[in-house]
């Protein structure tokens, strides 16, 4: 009996409380830079693609919502021909970004994606390609692995120990 | 003439307050719960009543094949009445009533009984066993609570000497009847919550276990007619609290004693809201057992304590 006396009156004194709802709209809550939203593709410190079109992001998205074609530039450098993301089926689960091994697929923290028609929610590359690093600045991955595009000739990359001479026998 | 306006007023007044109670009660429960409630549509959100409206004017109004569809279209009507006609003899102010009735109080007792018939035939009419066992928890709650309800008024019946709601206001005017009728008033309170079954005491909805309970298969106007229907009734109850017990339309002058009559009415419809904000509802049998068990006896010796003073006093 006092336990619901004393529940109504504790309920009562939160007319004075804060109230907790951020009006969203005027009032924009705080998203962490790791947040989980609108998918994009970056470039490397020198304004190239960073995707390789290994084809990982696509094989790890649980609900199949990436799709590209792989092709090489004139220095047999892969990139990818067209690269497609289904934002109606993407689940922002971030898969994508963790299997991506040069950082070039990421998530943002821009969740501001309605349309009125589905099918705008395709992006394709040009829309996913943005102009600069995202997350991960000054990251070059020829510059710490991978094979000579001219970016770093062999054991000249970073943390990299230059190639023993197999024919030597100092070490 | 003069009747008819107070009968349109009395209807406008009523309608409206219910419908405000709405967007008010949401407002309130978001107040107690941190959070804004309906705070868009026009100046705080307050054209949302007008908005609800036109939805569910709007809404498909299904009567489902499987129903007994007289029944089915009757019931929430006959909520709408009773609760209606009880009004006409709830006093606002000394004039203000559209019925001057010597049995006030037994009509109003009446009218919340036949009440119930609305409930049990809507749930038994959707032919759905949830709207069943809804009706059926409705029934054995109202005869329940309807049986010390009136009990609870009769302390202070006896003490005003009179049925006629306007002479029981005026019996208060050297001091309410909450002071010596506190248990009458305790009881009347829980005893209103259950019989408009708002929360706590909303059993025969029970959304958790029961879908909607007996309104379970009604949907556009028909919904609506329940849905305003208990918040008429919220504002009956908290009106003949007003009356009863906090002394109608009498207060200091300052104010006129319409306005008096509303706010004490407007405290009590808050008091209602803030007890769906704060308390879980109970189990079944826990409710039954409480009136029973409990306030029944409690009543009955209200009464008899009642009686025995008044006696020895006069």
């Amino acid at each position: 009996m006092f336990s619901i006396l004393r529940s109504i009156w504790y309920t009562f004194l939160h007319a004075f409380h804060k109230r907790e709802t951020i009006l969203y709209p005027e009032e924009k809550p705080y998203l962490p830079p790791r947040y989980r939203g609108r998918i994009i593709l970056s470039r490397d410190s020198d304004g190239n693609e960073r995707c390789v079109a290994c084809y990982l992001c696509a094989a790890a998205c649980p609900v199949d919502c990436i799709s590209l074609q792989a092709a090489e530039d004139e220095n047999r450098r892969r990139y990818p021909e067209f690269f497609r993301i289904n934002f109606s089926r993407c689940i922002f689960c971030g898969y994508c970004e963790e299997a991506c091994p040069t950082y070039a697929i990421q998530l943002t923290s821009d969740f501001e994606m309605g349309e009125y028609y589905r099918q705008n929610m395709v992006y394709e590359k040009e829309h996913l390609l943005i102009s600069g690093e995202g997350k991960y600045h000054g990251y070059n991955f020829y510059k710490v692995a991978g094979v000579d595009f001219g970016v770093k000739s062999k054991g000249e990359g970073t943390n990299e120990q230059p190639p023993v001479d197999v024919k030597s026998l100092m070490p | 003439m003069l009747n008819i306006l107070i009968i349109a007023g009395v209807l406008f007044i009523v309608l409206t307050i219910a419908a405000g109670l709405i967007f008010v009660e949401r407002r309130l429960l978001g107040l107690w719960q941190d959070r804004y409630g309906p705070n868009r549509v026009g100046p705080f959100g307050l054209t949302q009543v007008v908005a609800d409206m036109i939805k569910i004017f709007f809404k498909e109004d299904w009567v489902p094949p499987f129903s007994d569809k007289p029944v089915f279209v009757m019931a929430p009507a006959i909520l709408i009445a009773t609760i209606l006609l009880t009004f006409a003899v709830v006093p606002f102010t000394s004039g203000f009533n559209v019925l001057d009735s010597n049995i006030a109080v037994l009509f109003f007792l009446g009218n919340s009984s036949l009440g119930v018939y609305s409930i049990v035939l809507g749930g038994w009419a959707s032919n759905n066993k949830y709207s069943l066992l809804g009706a059926m928890r409705a029934s054995a709650q109202m005869l329940t609570y309807e049986v010390f309800m009136g009990l609870s008024l009769m302390g202070v019946v006896m003490m005003a000497d009179s049925f006629n709601l306007r002479e029981i206001v005026e019996a208060q005017r050297h001091g309410w009847f909450i002071i010596p009728q506190f248990i009458g008033f305790v009881i009347f309170l829980i005893a209103g919550i259950a019989e408009t079954h708002r929360l706590p005491f909303d059993i025969p909805e029970a959304e958790g276990e029961l879908v909607a309970g007996y309104h379970s298969e009604y949907s556009g106007m028909k919904f609506g007619m329940f849905f305003v229907g208990e918040y008429m009734g919220v504002t009956l109850i908290s009106a003949l609290i007003a009356l009863m017990f906090f002394g109608g339309w009498l207060g200091p002058t300052f104010l006129p004693p319409i306005v008096w009559f509303f706010l004490k009415t407007g405290v009590f419809i808050c008091f209602f809201i803030l007890l769906r904000a704060s308390l879980p509802r109970p189990r079944y049998d826990q409710l039954m057992s409480v009136g029973w068990k409990i306030l029944l006896p409690l009543a009955l010796i209200n009464i008899l304590i009642t009686g025995a003073l008044l006696l020895y006093f006069k």
